[in-house]
């Protein structure tokens, strides 16, 4: 029942808020669904329902961690959307940037559209069937392209059409992806199949054939891989980011990338299960040390704020998908690693749109003095970028150096030093952004100006306050979820006796290189 | 080689090279309106258990979507953006039509050597699902107009949806409704989503859609 009110609250609200006039009872609407929200995902920790509608919809930790994130940078992103709506509600905007007069979209779409994509997030992280998965990875997309154009303006524009392209093509290709997979999942004589239901599959994972498997979690990591921001599939995640409002950004870029990561953790589980880690797990680790390389480059050379956050989003999706195909202890990492980084991601978003509003100017070059201008979000600003780089005592170095660890115990050398070094290269590239912001004198131009206001600062203060608190003290309920996760992704009897046995684990090894005739593209 | 199945998809190659070769857009919209109705009556075709209500009602409410309404709203979009043609393609026509034959042939290889768990009811269907795919992508990676790119999504949609009915065991019905569901609202925001650039540029080419770059 939860389950099932968990999906349909926020659609409703959405459906309520398209039609609603009164922007009072609109914007009460917003925080009241997400308070809703979190409270019931806050009881699925006390108490776990089981599944419902012919165990399609079920929650497992896997889907419980990401939802909490879902629900919890929701509740942020709608108290920080009341003071940003307020900012906007003049009916003709000035870019400052190029000069031209913009109107938004009605206030009515935008909240209509913020509870529909709460609505389709909600549906991916407690769908266990694949194929309401992809339902509801394509209805994220959906849901939140107008929200992408809420200033509406040639940029802005720009990145909703990238947006809605690039991201409705590769999930067609996952699609696909569900297709193949239930080819794979179809025996000999055509005649017993195993439904796309995810411990269903796991069940019966030792008859799924192999070949089709593996083209299917090609399909399928394509596919997410381009919602999820992975390099090179990520060409469209610094303009949505950079172009849509913060309270957007900060929901995309926490929320939105890691429900198209549980996707692809779904089929790598399936891939542990059939004994296909050792195919499944270096593509990970390969599209992950691209990802950490590619936003090496480009925050090094970065002239905007929101797109250098951006890219630094393309990098932490980068050090999950290592950590995972790390396996092991990695797993735990990047499981405590998607929640540092959500919340610190999404309180430098919110920061950043305090700084928009007051400077309003996104060049790192038009935005100096904010130490006088706007104290608070200075301090978030430095705090922010400690937390983001994987500096002690925040969360992301306790998650971080879990991840370099799995690296080195695996004797995994090469990942462990393009891994340091991309880190170390990125905090370089972003200590020299954020500080020179954060310093120096006002700025020669003048922007519109408008001081931080206690509602805005509330949430970037109590996400980063999280995630501090994660970096001295992991709970115990998050703790044992994390663990619950890394062991559902360990393989079960044959990687130990590969562990145990060196001549198990060349012949494991020696899979992996025979070439697959069958499927050679 | 003459089952309905096999014309069907027969059809469905020859109007992947069409649509490669034309430039009119209402031309294009109409191939693509013809090729996803034939497609959708394709799960009627194939099924071995006959006509059950559960095929009849997924048959009709996609043939209705991809025959009917995808080419309403498009021809919506391209008369409020008032264009008619595909201006300076990236590849042009010829060289289009030439890729489309490769891409084909190499797909009818690449299906040779793709050994399937079960017997599909055609030979032709693996190919031509392949065919249609990389036909699709080309499409919109070779277009510059917008509604050509949406175009080409459908081509690659209806690729993907002949290897789904013709090889895949049946999806839950909430579930193919719901993919049908995410392909309609998907053309409706993308159609909404041309509108605004042409009232924003004038017109629908997406070459001035390069401003945001690093």
């Amino acid at each position: 029942m939860i389950l099932l009110a968990l999906i349909l609250v926020p659609t409703l609200a959405g459906g309520l808020a398209f039609a609603m006039r009164a922007k009072m009872w609109r914007r009460t609407l917003l925080i009241a669904t997400a308070l809703v929200h979190a409270a019931l995902t806050a009881s699925l920790w006390i108490d776990r329902p089981g599944p419902v509608l012919n165990q399609w919809l079920a929650v497992d930790s896997l889907g419980l961690l990401f939802l909490s994130i879902v629900s919890g940078l929701f509740l942020a992103s709608a108290v920080y959307s009341i003071a940003y709506l307020r900012e906007e509600e003049a009916a003709r905007h000035i870019d400052r940037e190029e000069g031209f007069l913009f109107s938004n979209e009605p206030e009515a779409v935008f909240v209509g559209c913020l509870l529909l994509f709460l609505a389709s997030m909600t549906m991916v992280t407690l769908s266990h069937h694949l194929g309401l998965l992809w339902v509801g990875i394509e209805g994220t997309t959906l849901a939140s392209a107008p929200l992408i154009y809420f200033h509406r303006h040639h940029r802005s524009l720009e990145a909703t059409w990238k947006y809605i392209l690039i991201c409705s093509v590769g999930i067609a290709l996952a699609l696909m992806g569900n297709f193949v997979l239930s080819v794979a999942t179809t025996s000999p004589d055509g005649r017993h199949e195993i439904p796309l239901i995810v411990h269903r599959l796991l069940e019966n994972a030792g008859r799924i054939r192999v070949d089709w498997l593996r083209a299917a979690f090609l399909f399928f990591l394509v596919g997410y891989g381009t919602k999820m921001g992975l390099a090179p599939l990520h060409t469209w995640l610094p303009d949505a980011h950079s172009e849509a409002p913060s309270p957007v950004s900060a929901l995309l870029s926490g929320a939105l990338l890691n429900c198209a990561f549980l996707g692809i953790l779904r089929v790598h589980q399936l891939c542990v299960a059939a004994g296909e880690a050792a195919f499944s797990s270096p593509l990970l680790i390969l599209f992950g040390v691209l990802s950490l390389t590619v936003a090496a480059v480009f925050i090094m050379r970065q002239t905007d704020i929101k797109r250098m956050l951006a890219y630094s989003s393309v990098e932490h999706m980068g050090v999950q998908v290592i950590g995972v195909g790390l396996g092991g202890a990695g797993v735990f990492g990047a499981m405590l690693h998607s929640v540092n980084h959500s919340l610190t991601k999404a309180a430098l978003f919110l920061t950043a749109g305090n700084i928009l509003a007051y400077f309003g100017r996104k060049r790192v070059d038009e935005v100096s003095g904010m130490n006088r201008a706007l104290p608070t979000s200075a301090v978030l600003w430095i705090a922010g970028f400690l937390a983001i780089t994987g500096s002690p005592p925040f969360g992301a170095f306790l998650s971080e150096f879990t991840i370099l660890k799995a690296a080195l115990d695996g004797e995994r050398f090469v990942v462990a030093v393009l891994y340091l070094v991309m880190l170390a290269l990125i905090f370089v590239g972003m200590a020299n952004i954020f500080l020179r912001m954060a310093q120096g004198g006002r700025p020669k131009t003048k922007g519109p100006g408008a001081r931080e206001t206690p509602l805005a600062l509330l949430s970037p203060v109590l996400l980063l306050s999280c995630t501090l608190v994660l970096g001295l003290y992991v709970p115990r309920p998050l703790e044992n979820v994390c663990r619950d996760v890394q062991s559902s992704l360990e393989t079960p009897a044959r990687a130990r006796a590969a562990a145990e046995k060196p001549e198990a684990r060349t012949v494991l090894s020696h899979s992996t290189v025979r070439p697959n005739r069958t499927l050679k593209k | 080689m003459t089952s309905p199945s096999d014309i069907i998809l027969v059809l469905v190659i020859l109007i992947n090279l069409l649509l490669l070769g034309t430039g009119r857009l209402r031309s294009c919209i109409r191939a693509v309106a013809v090729q996803g109705a034939a497609i959708g009556l394709l799960p009627l075709l194939v099924s071995s258990a006959g006509f059950s209500p559960r095929l009849t009602l997924v048959a009709v409410v996609s043939v209705a979507l991809k025959g009917f309404v995808f080419p309403w709203l498009l021809f919506r979009s391209m008369r409020s953006a008032n264009v008619r043609h595909e201006v300076d393609p990236v590849i042009g026509y010829t060289a289009s039509i030439l890729a489309g034959v490769v891409l084909t042939g190499a797909s009818f290889w690449m299906a040779s050597r793709l050994q399937l768990p079960i017997v599909p009811v055609s030979d032709l269907v693996l190919p031509v699902a392949l065919s249609t795919i990389l036909c699709g992508l080309l499409l919109i990676v070779s277009r510059r107009q917008a509604l050509s790119q949406v175009v080409g999504y459908l081509v690659l949609e209806n690729g993907i949806y002949i290897f789904g009915t013709a090889l895949a065991h049946e999806e839950p019905l909430l579930v193919e409704m719901g993919i049908l569901l995410d392909v309609f609202v998907a053309v409706l925001v993308m159609g909404v989503a041309v509108f605004h650039i042409s009232r924003e540029f004038d017109h629908i080419d997406v070459d001035h859609l390069a401003r945001l770059k690093d």
